[in-house]
């Protein structure tokens, strides 16, 4: 068991608002990228197919399928990286990690829209 | 400004740095600490404070010589107490004083001391990092120590020889450790890195000398 006080301060040191989303649904993230002294937010869209981890270090898998290669990608989500994640569509599916997506491909990787 | 306080471990995480860099923190509640003894040349020969931890302790945990001393400072509830010595001239802590972690700062370094976990009677490998001998294959020399020295001459093992023994439950101090966060709400420090024993196990945290 995690002790209060800890639990208080992995509260206090995590991202205040990151939007509740599952296994299934399609996400959007923002990334900062820097280049040179700039900095812009470049875009991955895709697939959550796991949450990984607990506390600070948790990490989110996005899946896509880009020029028709499957790319995945993982985010520490309370990173400063990370700036934010949007919601584009939700998914219903049965397990939390879903691996199986990776051996499927057109039609058969759709997953149905949660109610 | 006290030169430590007191406090206990109750573990470790990673917070994030402005710049993206992953810091691995310990969680230290340290405080609230009372003054409980001053000590000065002048009584003892040498300049000195006494610091208790303030926490809850059941009155018939203390004994009654150190309830006595305590009540002197007006100091219930403490049953950790450390001393730590003072500069010259550094008298600005008086006997019921409090020391909270306020007196801190991110970015300060700090040296924590504390009680490693005991490990029992350990070989050689795990207590000295000994290689041993290999597995399989025949062999028949998996986790001994070795030669422990020549035979009729000098027909003694040499004192200070590395051999299997109790291992752990020693006093450790990790010196230069950074303090990362300070939160005065919760009475917390967190620290960078590893700090000696376990979760809810006492420690002193002392301003480094260097």
């Amino acid at each position: 068991m995690q002790n209060a006080v800890l639990s208080k301060i992995i509260e206090k040191n995590k991202k205040p608002s990151i939007t509740a989303f599952r296994p299934g649904d399609t996400i959007r993230v923002h990334v900062k990228i820097r280049e040179g002294d700039k900095e812009r937010l470049q875009i991955f869209e895709g697939t959550l197919i796991a949450r990984n981890n607990t506390g600070m270090g948790e990490t989110i898998t996005v899946r896509k399928i880009s020029f028709g290669q499957g790319v995945e990608r993982i985010f520490p989500i309370h990173a400063p990286v990370v700036d934010h994640i949007d919601m584009v569509r939700t998914g219903r599916v049965r397990r939390a990690k879903l691996y199986y997506l990776r051996g499927l491909k057109g039609k058969a990787a759709r997953l149905k829209e949660r109610e | 400004m006290s030169p430590g306080i007191l406090g206990r471990k109750i573990g470790m995480t990673q917070v994030f740095r402005a710049d993206g860099q992953v810091v691995p923190v310990t969680v230290l509640r340290a405080g609230p600490c009372v003054v409980v003894q001053r000590k000065t040349p002048t009584t003892d020969g040498y300049n000195a404070v006494q610091l208790g931890l303030q926490e809850y302790v059941k009155a018939s945990r203390i004994n009654k010589p150190e309830t006595g001393h305590l009540k002197k400072a007006n100091a219930d509830g403490v049953r950790f107490l450390r001393e730590l010595r003072l500069q010259p001239g550094d008298d600005d802590l008086k006997t019921g004083d409090r020391v909270l972690v306020d007196q801190f700062k991110a970015a300060e370094k700090v040296d924590v001391i504390g009680v490693s976990k005991g490990r029992g009677f350990a070989g050689i490998m795990k207590r000295h990092n000994f290689k041993g001998g290999p597995e399989s294959h025949g062999s028949m020399f998996h986790r001994a120590p070795g030669s422990i020295g020549a035979s009729s001459f000098p027909s003694r093992v040499f004192p200070g020889m590395r051999m299997a023994g109790h291992m752990g439950d020693q006093q450790v101090t990790i010196r230069n450790l950074e303090i990362v966060q300070v939160d005065i709400e919760d009475n917390v420090i967190l620290v960078k890195g590893a700090v000696p024993g376990p979760n809810g196990g006492y420690v002193l945290v002392r301003r480094s000398k260097r």
